[in-house]
């Protein structure tokens, strides 16, 4: 009887760690060595001299890093970067949760309106920037057509949108803001579906107001939800190249130049792999706070 | 002037479909504790929730304090409301959670903690202020709810299910703390639930419903001894009321009142009775079977007694029901009738 | 009184809904507008925008499938979308089931191990894979995105699935057991033909990452024929300085409206990935 207790349970219990890593092992194998193996001849590149068409390489120490601190293009990019990823969170953050109360309610259509919103979203980035390069078009410009129509601006005397270095800054964060809208949008909706309707049933009963729910229960409450959907956020846009190079291509003057554009430009363009290299290794310190954090959430979300 | 009123209260979720809610007129009396009682589906959070204020009513009007309030919302309407989940907001402590209507009903800072300190004792709840709802136990979920409702002195308490969620044994308890609590603060209270012993147990007054419609009103003794019509009489008690259709009329008796024939005293009506299943449930026992013959022959019969032990499975026995337990319905509206002479033959 | 907030209220949410969606859904707007004007129409500064002012025609189309290397590149997409999936499946499948499964709280681990993987951005990588890709003579080859895409896709599709692998209950494969299955057969006999619309999620999802990827391919491929969507358009549809802005548009439309329309189909599961169990 014992035995056969036993047995049952070794089965049952359905553990079985060796099947198990033989199942795993191919998967991690392989993004070891294109996720890790990358990452650490990354840091190897940032120390030496290797260059495009050059098999030779060599040490250099800290050569690279010291020339790019002392590069005034290298400290519009990061100053760009942070500038596009915090501008343009605040913008989404506002904007989504906004658009999050207004999509709970069920109402006719809701399903195609969801479709029309996600579109920034769920489109190749690099189309939907090409369309917005249209849009901010130098001559073409519907916006620049119907500010002249309202007689803000004269014929041909619109601003160029994507050609001074303000605008094209301002340009871009749009484009980052459009972009990333619709995907915070809908982790909030799923963080607000999850929240039991009795709980805002309480405190309308309480006495509470729209704000007072929305800012004092609601919203406190969605606050892990909330920290996904920013951290996200941060990470896609300070990472991203596409917009800049499809719109700008860093350009006026590197003006909207950010840490990814750099790289690519000096690295892969320029031919300069470890200059390149040694751009793309800035991205890393902020890459380890927003991972710690999303283990944070991951962790609590466990605990309860 | 009534607490809450309601005038031929009606909610329709889907046009064309039965309400669930159906022309409902109440009247609470002062510091009363009404029960609404129904089987799932009844309409009895429907109800709670139109006088609430979270739920629109299709037609009919909501007087509190004798005070139309249909356009009121449910922040104006002086009500606390304590829902089946305790709905707690489980980021505040126990004390945010408390002073919670009060921030929101905008009473001034520095009441709040004499305020929440009174809820909170009255409740027994004074130790645990600093804890958030989920390092909670299911009753002290439920007094924390109920402190956060006291909070603010309300007209009135609407409570919806609030024991559900408990275990049997602590269902107990709970219930007598809940007795006692509203014999303490002598608010009116509406209370919803299925449950006919809670019902029974604490209300001054029950409200029976069946698919959105009232069908009695009144004390736990009248809706038990005296019910209105045939649901009321076979809702409440376990095992049911029986019930015969005899010609033009319905008759029926409580399993208590069918006894054997030399426990009876004066007029009563007699049958032959076989035994079919007996159990036993410690403090009593429920005898079921058939009458051997008459009009009754063949349907099934309960009776419930102190002893069981002199029946026998598959025996067949004198028992009888005094005259003066009958209750009478009349067989097509299936309301209660005045006592009549019928045949059992 | 109230009634009047009510009315309001419907207001707003309506303003409030018609604002963001014409913002959000603009560009695209734009798209078919463009894609269907004349040129004289399109580069007539005088010409309202947003209406026609000349007769719609096909002739953006018809440039785009005849003149240009469009179809060559949605061909392109697509077998590297399928080799990708393939690729995903059988790496992600077995990992996930294991991770979720077989190996107890380590597997756990292990599986937010691989989900912050996917956090590491193609714009770190991309210069020193363009050096392994140089490296293993896949220049300018499809093969080359073959190669490295797995490496982003597969981290997500595993954290996809363990959520999926977890649903199923347990006593399924102790009973798929008792009755005489292998632990691996209860895998491969019981929880993948019950786990199809997980690996539908998995297949949609790496599908749509692949067209949507545009550092690598910008940086492994170089010639005109061997472009992906994402990369063909913007790039090679403008010749010189001058940029076909009616084939463009039609082009960015057809190639995002499927891909727009599969993910939108499966958005709820991609939302259960990305909320990292923060939504219960
Ligand atoms: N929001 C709603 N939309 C449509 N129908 C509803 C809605 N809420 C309740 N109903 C229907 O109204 C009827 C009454 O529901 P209600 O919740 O009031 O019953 P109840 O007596 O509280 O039942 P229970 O004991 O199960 O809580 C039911 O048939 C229910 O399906
Ligand atoms: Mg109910």
């Amino acid at each position: 009887m014992a035995i056969g207790r036993a047995k049952i349970k070794s089965v049952g219990a359905a553990q079985s760690p060796l099947l198990g890593a033989a199942m795993f092992t191919p998967a991690v194998l392989y993004i070891l060595l294109l996720v890790a193996g990358p990452f650490f001849l990354a840091i190897f590149y940032a120390f030496s001299d290797a260059r495009i068409g050059n098999t030779e390489m060599h040490y250099v120490g800290l050569e690279n890093f010291r020339s790019i601190l002392k590069s005034p293009s290298f400290r519009i990019a990061i100053r760009n970067s942070f500038i596009f990823t915090i501008c343009s969170q605040i913008v989404v953050i506002v904007g989504a949760n906004i658009l999050a109360i207004a999509l709970e309610k069920t109402f006719r259509g809701r399903g195609f309106i969801r479709f029309l919103i996600l579109l920034p979203w769920v489109a190749p980035i690099a189309l939907g920037a090409i369309g917005w390069k249209w849009i901010l078009d130098s001559i073409y410009s519907v916006i620049s057509w119907v500010l002249v129509a309202l007689h803000f601006y004269k014929p041909f005397n619109a601003p160029m949108w994507l050609g001074e270095p303000h605008l094209a800054i301002a340009s871009v964060l749009l484009v980052h803001s459009w972009r990333l809208m619709p995907f915070s949008t809908v982790i909030l909706l799923a963080g607000r579906t999850a929240i039991p309707k009795d709980i805002p049933e309480a405190a309308a009963v309480d006495g509470a107001g729209f704000w007072r729910t929305q800012f004092q229960i609601i919203i406190p409450m969605m606050r892990p939800i909330l920290s996904v959907a920013v951290l996200f956020g941060l990470i896609f846009t300070f990472t991203d190249m596409t917009v800049v190079y499809i719109l700008t291509a860093g350009g006026p003057f590197d003006s909207t130049q950010t840490l990814p554009s750099l790289a690519f430009a000096m690295g892969i363009q320029g031919s300069d792999l470890a200059a390149g290299a040694a751009i793309s290794l800035f991205l890393v310190p902020l890459l380890i706070i927003i991972a710690y954090f999303m283990l944070r959430v991951a962790h609590r979300a466990e605990v309860n | 002037m009534a607490v809450v009123e309601t005038r031929s209260l009606t909610k329709v979720f889907k046009e064309g479909e039965l309400g669930a809610v159906n022309s409902v007129n109440l009247e609470t009396r002062e510091g009363e504790f009404l029960v609404f009682l129904g089987p799932s589906g009844s309409g009895k959070t429907t109800l709670l929730r139109m006088i609430a204020g979270l739920e629109t009513p299709t037609s009919g009007e909501i007087l509190i304090g004798g005070r139309v309030v249909n356009e009121l919302s449910p922040r104006d309407r002086r009500i606390a409301m304590v829902f089946q989940s305790y709905a707690l907001y489980p980021h505040l402590s126990v004390y945010k959670n408390i002073a919670f209507p009060l921030k929101a009903q905008k009473v001034k800072k520095d009441l709040h903690k004499q305020k929440v300190e009174w809820a909170a004792s009255l409740l027994g709840i004074g130790a645990l202020l600093d804890r958030k709802p989920r390092e909670l136990s299911g009753g002290e979920r439920q007094r924390v709810a109920l402190a956060r409702a006291i909070v603010r002195e309300p007209a009135v308490f609407l409570l919806d299910e609030p024991l559900s969620n408990l275990d049997a044994k602590l269902r107990a308890s709970a219930r007598e703390e809940l007795e006692r609590f509203h014999r303490r603060v002598g608010t009116t209270t509406i209370y919803v639930t299925h449950d006919q012993v809670e019902a029974m147990a604490m209300g001054d007054r029950v409200l029976v419903l069946n698919k959105g419609v009232v069908h009695q009103l009144g004390t736990p003794t009248e809706v038990y001894d005296n019910p209105a019509d045939t649901f009321v009489a076979t809702f409440l008690g376990s095992p049911p009321m029986n019930l015969a259709e005899l010609s033009d009329v319905i008759v029926g008796f409580r399993p208590e009142h069918f006894r054997p024939v030399s426990s009876v005293n004066g007029e009563a009506v007699a049958f032959r009775f076989k035994v079919e299943n007996i159990e036993y449930l410690g403090s009593e026992w429920i005898v079921s079977g058939t009458p051997a013959s008459g009009k009754l022959g063949g349907q099934k019969v309960f009776s419930r007694l102190n002893s069981a032990q002199d029946l026998s499975l598959g025996g067949t026995y004198d028992f009888a029901v005094p005259q003066r337990e009958l209750k009478f319905f009349d067989r097509s509206t299936e309301k209660r009738v005045e006592p009549k002479v019928v045949s059992w033959q | 009184m109230r009634l009047s907030r009510r009315i309001w209220g419907k207001v707003v949410h309506v303003l409030v809904i018609t604002v963001f969606t014409v913002l959000l859904a603009f560009p695209f707007y734009w798209m078919v507008i463009t894609s269907f004007k004349q040129n004289v129409d399109l580069y007539t500064m005088e010409n309202n925008p947003f209406v026609f002012n000349a007769k719609p025609t096909l002739d953006h189309l018809k440039f785009l499938f005849t003149e240009t290397r469009f179809v060559r590149w949605l061909a392109n997409t697509t077998f590297v979308g399928i080799v990708v999936v393939a690729i995903t499946l059988v790496l992600a499948v077995p990992a996930a089931y294991s991770l979720a499964r077989l190996s107890g709280r380590w597997g756990e681990r292990l599986g937010i191990a691989i989900f912050l993987t996917y956090l590491v951005p193609q714009t770190l990588l991309f210069i020193p894979l363009s050096r392994v890709v140089a490296y293993l003579g896949l220049q300018d080859s499809l093969w080359a995105l073959i190669l490295v895409y797995p490496s982003f896709t597969v981290p997500f599709s595993i954290w996809l699935l363990m959520g999926f692998f977890k649903s199923i209950p347990k006593e399924l494969e102790d009973a798929a057991m008792v009755d005489g299955l292998t632990r691996f057969g209860a895998f491969a006999k019981m929880v993948i033909p019950i786990s199809t619309s997980g690996i539908l999620t998995v297949v949609i999802f790496t599908f749509t990452l692949v067209t949507q990827e545009f550092v690598y391919a910008l940086t492994f491929i170089s010639s005109e024929s061997n472009q992906m969507i994402g990369t063909g358009i913007p790039i090679f549809l403008v010749r010189g300085d001058v940029y076909y802005w009616g084939a463009l548009m039609a082009a960015c439309l057809i190639a995002s409206l499927p891909i727009a329309f599969l993910y939108n189909l499966f958005l709820d599961r991609f939302i259960a990935g990305f909320t990292v169990g923060a939504v219960k």
